[in-house]
């Protein structure tokens, strides 16, 4: 979209649909089972969250399916392409501040709340009576050792590699969009394709070393605060890049299908400031977990 | 796509009404949606009001009277969960999906179908959340802060609680999102974001400070959830957490929270006072900068909710004075609402009342805010009942004032008919006689000592106590009388149709369309002339 100012000459205003009921009943389901399941209730819990999860991806589909044909048959004009251009971009903004909330806590540990717990500023009384041995230090599982002694995963083996795989499937998706632009359909395939095997990679590495971390280091959730902030930042970062990772799967196939043009391809480039997003997380992600 | 200019692409192939389950469930009309918000919130309203009764009515006297202490921790905790993302929130998001659209001229929300999917969230959360009081256990009794460690050790209703708020959270960012988009994606050709009336203004503001803090709620609950089932040690101090950090993630989402429930509730009060003025709003532009500061400021000033928690002392002065500084732009909120009544032709409609009451009693809880903005007065008001009565101030005689006013001022827009004066005005004064002598004891209370969240005290207590008490099944009832008169108001029984301008004073875009407003209004880009804008002739 060259000129995404809006057309004040036609408004639309979207049909009925019962996807948005469909998707708070999913919603209903899979997370009041969840919470079932974590309480122990298997019978109730089960059936609730799987229901919950297949009617949410019915939701996914019948919904994008339905804005997919709208857009298709042209019924979209400009000042509709704004609202979902703000949308998108105010949903990565809250993601952002979702990511904030935990980076937050890896920081407050390590500059604030473990130096305390080691006699350090106000925290001296506190160290002496309380966790009188215990010396700051991280990384850390705590003055009492929670989870017990484990290993720590270097930065410059797999990280390294991953943080280069996704810096690569940044510019693989770059040139995807700059073929797109030029009308280069076989291009845009072969990159996004591209685009798609290194975030692919990118995840089975995540996976091989969450399992070494697990079997081989003991290095786990469960290992005090070190554990709790490593698996959670890079366990979110990971589900944000699965879920990328399928929404690039479903631009490649509508790549395929041609619903894109040179200069109206709103899904491509939504999927791509996503992506970008999910890169960053990791740029900050590698240096203030894996590196510092 | 049709190419003339001034139509709308109505997508639905057919110009007749749309069926009862097309409308309301599956709808995309702004005001239907906008009226399933408000009556949902007025329902949480109640539901919300009941619970407080019970607190009332246990400390009527001293002793335990009518429930065991467990389940009067469950009510304080529900109470506040209830009124806060069921009550008020809502009803705001109801207000800004009726009115957004008509202010600013455009033909509905920038996002319909988001719009009721972020309605339709809701109903589900609250069945979540209400559910778990009939489960063994019980529902969350720690407070609705859910601090860390307590959270952590009651029963099977915390993993319940814990999805429920994330539900409201998702609810809220996607309201917040449509809001943006229509603000600043929909207006009239002509409108610049300075001309814009001042009820869209505060709640866009509201929406950037929706969508910053709560993914942030999001995320302090989830370690709260993962601490309990996944074996994390985020908030314990064995395994080098720390249970403040909870405190201090929370309040960085709770402070906003509070300017979330109070700016669209100063838009309301800001367009109402210059209708029954007949002037336009004073300082329109101070507003919309003393609205934005005050935005601002509420990301920086979380931790005066922890002065007595144990902090370096260097952060106790800064949250101090970073806390008081908002009483700069609040002020000047104040004053320019003041000089728009200042000189003017003035008259007491029942909205007018309620912005009147707004503009006085919200203005106690902000000294009483002051107060409490002062460390070493804190470390004697903290977890008292003068804090209990400080931010009943601001969130009953201010947001829940401002609803009122704002409902009473719109009901003949939405309905076609004149609501019932008279009963609007016993309502005003029932509700702000009893609502006095609900909360003003309760800064004496906290002040001789008495601590918040207990169901038996001390007999030195009792006479304010029995006085709050009355006061609060006073202002209790009267809210009865409320829902009387929007019922009768909705089915018409006054008799008194209104025209397109229900005030005479009124100012605006949403009057000139007719009384009620039609299911599609502005389905052409209105043209307006500035000097029918609220706050005057803008252009300078
Ligand atoms: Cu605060």
């Amino acid at each position: 979209m060259a000129n995404p100012a809006p057309d004040p000459g036609i408004y639309y205003v979207p049909h009925s649909s019962k996807w948005p009921l469909v998707g708070s009943i999913g919603l209903f389901l899979m997370l009041a089972g969840f919470a079932n399941l974590m309480n122990g209730n298997k019978t109730l819990g089960m059936p609730m969250t799987f229901a919950g999860i297949a009617v949410i991806l019915v939701m996914f589909w019948g919904w994008f399916r339905n804005v997919i044909s709208e857009s298709v048959r042209g019924l979209y004009n400009r000042q509709v392409d704004f609202s979902f251009r703000m949308g998108m971009i105010w949903f990565i903004f809250s993601e952002i501040m979702f990511f904030a909330a935990f980076f937050g806590a890896l920081f407050y540990a390590r500059v604030l709340s473990v130096p305390w717990l080691g006699g350090i500023g106000d925290g001296e009384l506190t160290n002496i009576y309380i966790w009188s041995g215990f010396e700051a230090a991280w990384p850390t599982s705590g003055p009492e050792q929670v989870g017990g002694e484990y290993g720590l995963i270097g930065a410059w083996g797999i990280p390294l590699l991953n943080t280069m795989l996704l810096l690569a499937s940044g510019v693989t998706l770059t040139i995807a969009h700059h073929a797109l632009k030029a009308g280069q359909r076989t291009q845009v395939l072969i990159w996004l394709g591209a685009t798609i095997a290194l975030g692919a990679i990118f995840l089975y590495f995540q996976m091989y070393e969450y399992v070494h971390a697990y079997r081989d280091l003991n290095l786990t959730l469960g290992s005090g605060v070190y554990g709790s902030t490593f698996f959670m930042l890079t366990g979110f970062h990971g589900v944000h890049v699965t879920l990328g990772t399928i929404m690039l799967i479903v631009i490649w196939f509508r790549c395929l299908k041609g619903h894109f043009s040179k200069d109206d391809h709103f899904g491509f480039e939504a999927v791509a400031w996503y992506w970008h997003f999910v890169d960053v997380v990791w740029l900050i992600l590698f240096i203030f977990v894996y590196v510092l | 796509m049709a190419t003339d200019t001034a139509t709308t692409v109505h997508d639905d192939g057919h110009e007749h009404a749309p069926s009862f389950i097309d409308r309301w469930f599956f709808g995309t009309n702004h005001k239907d949606i906008g009226t399933l918000y408000l009556l949902f919130s007025l329902a949480m309203f109640l539901i919300g009001g009941a619970m407080a009764m019970i607190i009332r009515a246990e400390l009527f006297m001293p002793g335990m009277q009518i429930v065991n202490p467990e389940f009067f921790n469950q009510m304080t905790t529900m109470h506040a969960l209830v009124m806060i993302f069921g009550a008020v929130m809502p009803a705001f998001v109801g207000l800004a999906n009726w009115m957004l659209p008509l202010m600013i001229g455009a033909p509905d929300m920038a996002l319909p179908r988001l719009n009721n999917l972020s309605f339709w969230i809701l109903p589900f959360a609250f069945l979540i959340m209400l559910s778990t009081l009939f489960m063994e256990g019980g529902g969350p009794a720690g407070g609705w802060t859910l601090y860390p460690p307590l959270s952590l050790q009651q029963g099977n209703s915390m993993a319940f609680v814990i999805f429920a708020i994330h539900m409201m959270g998702l609810s809220s960012i996607m309201g917040a999102i449509n809001i943006i988009a229509t603000v600043l994606n929909m207006r009239a050709p002509g409108m610049d974001l300075l001309k814009m009336p001042i009820f869209p203004w505060t709640w866009l503001i509201t929406a950037f400070l929706l969508i910053g803090v709560m993914p942030v709620l999001a995320g302090a609950i989830t370690m709260l959830l993962t601490d309990k089932f996944f074996l994390t040690s985020f908030f314990n101090a064995a395994g080098g957490g720390d249970p403040v950090m909870y405190q201090h993630i929370f309040w960085f989402f709770g402070h906003p929270e509070v300017y979330i429930m109070i700016l669209p509730a100063f838009g309301v009060v800001s367009e109402i006072i210059p209708t029954f003025s007949r002037k336009p709003l004073f300082g329109y532009q101070a507003m919309v900068y003393a609205t934005a500061s005050i935005a601002f400021l509420s990301f920086i000033v979380w931790a005066h909710h922890m002065f007595t928690v144990g902090m370096p002392l260097g952060g106790e002065l800064f949250f101090m004075y970073a806390t008081m500084l908002i009483a700069v732009p609040t002020g000047v909120k104040v004053f320019n609402w003041v000089s728009t009544m200042w000189q003017g032709s003035l008259t007491f409609e029942t909205p007018m009342l309620f912005a009147i009451g707004f503009v006085v009693m919200f203005t106690i809880g902000g000294f009483s805010g002051l107060m409490l903005a002062i460390v070493p007065a804190d470390y004697q008001y903290h977890d008292t009942y003068f804090v209990v009565a400080h931010f009943h101030y601001v969130l009953v005689t201010g947001s829940v004032f401002a609803l009122m006013a704002g409902a009473y001022y719109w009901l003949p827009k939405w309905t076609g008919y004149m609501y019932n004066e008279t009963l609007g005005k016993w309502h005003f004064w029932l509700s702000t006689i009893f609502v006095n002598l609900l909360f003003f004891p309760q800064h004496f209370l906290g002040l001789a000592g008495m601590p918040r969240r207990i169901p038996d005290y001390n007999i030195a207590f009792s006479d304010f106590n029995m006085i709050s008490s009355i006061g609060g099944f006073g202002f209790g009832l009267a809210q009865l009388l409320f829902v009387y008169v929007v019922w009768s108001c909705a089915r018409g029984r006054s008799g008194i149709k209104v025209g397109d301008r229900v005030w005479e004073g009124a100012r605006g875009l949403e009057w000139t369309v007719p009384s009620p407003a039609p299911h599609h209004t502005f389905t052409t880009p209105p043209k307006f002339d500035d000097r029918d804008l609220a706050h005057g002739d803008v252009s300078h």
